[in-house]
């Protein structure tokens, strides 16, 4: 047993460290600047950099570069540098670099609150982007699900080429919890596919039977061509309104056909349930805490928890809510993903409860809406 | 060796276009200082000179408007033996403004070609940072309103390190671009030349006239020269190899009994200086030397040492769940700071939670249980307050017993401050928490 008090955004460092993590760029900003801390502290050391940006624009940009040098690259930051990133998001994604964005949520809009949690970024982290095309968001939990799910985000970049979002929240990523370390279910470390180096290299052109193009480092003896341009499969900018369809569609159906192979959940099934409870984050605490009082007093109530939030996991939502009478949603914003559900279940029935406060839904509260 | 140009694709530049001076240099630049197509990357920006990197067999990187030395930054550090170009125009120095005065402080070894054509060529010739204020632009009167920045010297003030200006005429431009992609460090060269689709159909500008402004310029080399110093990367690299790695923490060993059952909510509420959110810290790792979970929030003000300090602390036999505090089961009120930031939290506190209140603190209306201690006379330091009350409820067998306190304090201090802390709580235990 190796027990120990961590805070979420150290084990976000650390989960960074043994999911092979060589590169962090970020811009101090509360609650996300203990990653840069434990970073600073962590990789340097170890051989590899971690800068601070003069802003978070250059932070990411940072990171996109040292990406294409073959890098293992994280950033992380709040609400308003997560709005700085976007212009640099949309690039990782229409150009396929590999990339861990951690947005410690922090209650907005703007500047908003920086010391009081919120989910309101969720939708943002999935549009935020210029063209609207898929991305993963994870959505960690607890300090335990900081640290495995930031080794899943890195495995997710590498495999998928693209940028990965942690939708952290400062009351996960600001709050210390024991930990022991030998406990965690950790993936082993997946790195992105290189081209074989005997035949000649189109950096944009998936082999067969692949949605997603190997790689070469830039600074290898092969020549690589990135750019942010509408591109066809040899990186040149094209017009070809043929080659630019099937471009936007595969980058489209990479992660939205492979997402049930990356649908990180819990599931706590109860017999007789005709009611389900839907939360993720934070609130999935509360979540548990009121289902767990439900179930001990008669009343049983199933609880799922999302940690895979985009792309929807909507085989998963269909095959596990489909049977219940009665749906509880409930989120730290005026009622984002909840959209989403309603979206995959077809209804308009869902009882939902959003706070934005700057307060932890409490369980009470969640035991009084599933009550109404 | 040979050209590094790409034969498949040639420069497409407007006729007369400044620019193709300029790829042409720099191939040669690149062909005599015998750099391969693999050792070299050309990260462009936007507008005319982002085009740059498609008329280069080289590594090329073409990213967002004004973010071109940022790519390369990141570039350059994780691949060091990597010779590193930016293009970049005058819209991209405007618009990424920041990036190029940090770079300067930065000192990567970079080398970034502004080519100055005093314009937006490819939206149209408005105004750009460099617009000349009686020039004739797509941007009505507005550049009037604004000088032209002297890149160059701004370069030169902000650190970096080679700095030079020459004409996109000049006979000497390869030479210009081979002595910067030389310098070890960040060298920006900026070029003036003359944009024909846009700038020129309303300004008369020639090369004569480019080279007579630059002869009327304060000459910027040697103001630079002073700023020589050693290439980030390297010093980086040095630096971090100076530096112990991060040891193995201490881990907790669940050893002792609990004291007492169930959910216990602890809140400390204190001011800045009174070290409520060390002892948070502590009385979570006390809690898990007994084998309970434990979770830690805090809340304090952004200034130090003034305002409130607040720790609320969760330990329960199984798993936590819940963060935030429902029902404290024990409020240590230690001063006023703290106890004003939460004063709601009193009125609703059960008859059996328990109140440590320092003597020197009022509190609101409590129907809980109130056990004031008087840390004053116990010659207990404003500092050591919270670390005191611990020892206060350890010594009564409530929430932690003594020996969970001594095991957290040796798990997260080491040296004097251990001993003093150790000390402290002997003190405390002395009077039986009476």
């Amino acid at each position: 047993m190796r027990l120990t008090l961590m805070e979420g955004n150290e084990a976000i460092g650390r989960g960074a460290m043994a999911a092979g993590c060589t590169f962090f760029a970020g811009y101090p900003i509360t609650p996300a600047t203990t990653i840069y801390n434990t970073m600073l502290q962590l990789l340097p050391p170890a051989g590899g950099v971690c800068l601070q940006g003069e802003d978070e624009i250059a932070s990411i940009g940072f990171c996109l570069g040292a990406a294409m040098a073959g890098a293992r690259a994280m950033t992380a930051t709040s609400g308003p540098g997560i709005s700085l990133y976007s212009e640099q998001i949309s690039f990782a994604i229409g150009s396929e670099i590999p990339l861990v964005i951690v947005d410690v949520q922090r209650l907005g809009p703007s500047t908003g609150s920086a010391t009081r949690g919120a989910d309101g970024d969720i939708q943002f982290l999935r549009w935020g982007n210029s063209g609207g095309l898929p991305v993963i968001v994870l959505a960690p939990v607890d300090v335990r699900d900081c640290f495995e799910l930031t080794v899943h985000a890195f495995n997710l970049a590498e495999t998928y080429r693209c940028p990965v979002f942690l939708a952290a929240n400062k009351e996960v990523s600001m709050t210390r919890e024991t930990l022991d370390l030998d406990a965690l279910c950790l993936p082993p470390v997946v790195s992105r596919q290189i081209a074989p180096p005997d035949q000649p290299y189109l950096p944009f052109a998936p082999g067969q039977g692949r949605r997603v193009p190997d790689f070469v480092p830039m600074g290898a003896a092969c020549l690589v061509r990135q750019t942010s341009s509408t591109h066809g499969p040899d990186g040149y900018i094209t017009t070809d309104a043929d080659q630019i369809g099937a471009m936007q569609h595969r980058l489209s159906e990479k992660l939205l056909a492979d997402v049930e192979a990356f649908t990180h959940f819990d599931w706590h099934p109860a017999p007789g349930a005709d009611t389900l409870v839907i939360a993720y984050g934070v609130t999935a605490r509360a979540a548990r805490s009121a289902v767990v009082q439900r179930n001990a007093a008669g009343q049983p109530t199933a609880l799922l928890v999302l940690k895979t939030l985009w792309p929807v996991p909507e085989a998963l939502i269909a095959r596990l809510a489909g049977p219940f009478r009665r749906i509880v949603v409930m989120e730290m914003n005026l009622g984002q993903y909840v959209r989403e559900i309603e979206r995959v279940l077809g209804r308009r029935d869902i009882l939902f409860f959003g706070q934005m406060n700057g307060e932890l839904i409490k369980p009470r509260q969640i035991l009084e809406v599933i009550q109404s | 060796m040979t050209s590094l140009l790409n034969p498949h694709r040639p420069p497409v530049f407007c006729p007369g276009c400044g620019h193709e001076r300029v790829v042409q240099a720099l191939d040669q630049a690149l062909t005599r200082m015998n750099l391969a197509g693999h050792q070299v990357a050309i990260v462009s920006d936007i507008g005319c000179s982002g085009l740059f990197d498609t008329f280069f067999n080289t590594h090329a990187f073409h990213g967002l408007h004004g973010r071109a030395l940022t790519y390369a930054t990141g570039l350059k550090l994780a691949r060091p033996e990597l010779t590193v170009i930016v293009t970049m125009g005058d819209g991209g120095l405007g618009i990424g403004g920041a990036h190029v005065l940090s770079a300067c402080r930065r000192n990567v070894d970079l080398t970034l070609l502004v080519l100055n054509n005093f314009n937006y060529g490819m939206t149209g010739g408005q105004c750009s940072a460099t617009t000349p204020s009686e020039a004739r632009v797509g941007s009505g009167f507005l550049n009037r309103l604004e000088p032209p920045l002297d890149i160059a010297a701004v370069a030169a003030a902000a650190g970096a390190p080679w700095v030079r200006r020459v004409s996109g005429y000049d006979a000497q431009l390869a030479e210009a671009m081979a002595a910067a992609i030389a310098y070890e460090g960040f060298a920006l060269l900026e070029t003036r030349a003359i944009c024909p689709g846009r700038y020129t159909r309303r300004n008369k500008l020639t090369p004569a006239a480019i080279e007579a402004d630059l002869a009327a310029l304060p000459p910027v080399e040697d103001l630079a020269a002073r700023n020589r110093r050693a290439e980030y990367g390297r010093a980086y690299r040095q630096e971090a190899a100076s530096l112990e790695p991060d040891a193995e923490p201490a881990w907790i060993r669940p050893q002792f009994a609990p004291v007492e059952a169930g959910r216990q909510e602890i809140v400390i509420l204190g001011s800045a200086g009174q070290r409520a959110v060390t002892s948070g810290e502590l009385l979570c790792l006390a809690g898990a030397t007994a084998g309970l979970h434990a979770s830690q929030k805090n809340d304090y003000p952004i200034t130090v040492m003034r305002g409130h300090s607040i720790s609320e602390v969760i330990l329960t036999e199984g798993e936590i769940g819940y963060t935030g505090i429902e029902t404290p089961t024990t409020v240590m009120a230690l001063a006023a700071e703290g106890v004003a930031r939460r004063s709601r939290l009193f009125a609703g506190l059960p008859a059996g939670a328990r109140v440590i209140k320092a003597a020197d603190v009022a509190l609101p209306p409590c129907p809980a249980k109130i056990v004031e201690v008087d840390f004053g006379a116990l010659k207990i330091r404003s500092a050591d307050r919270s670390l005191a009350a611990l020892a206060f409820l350890a010594a009564r067998r409530e929430v932690l017993s003594l020996e969970m306190l001594r095991a957290a304090i040796q798990l997260r201090f080491a040296g004097a401050a251990c001993e003093q802390s150790l000390a402290l709580v002997a003190r405390v235990a002395e009077t039986g928490g009476a």
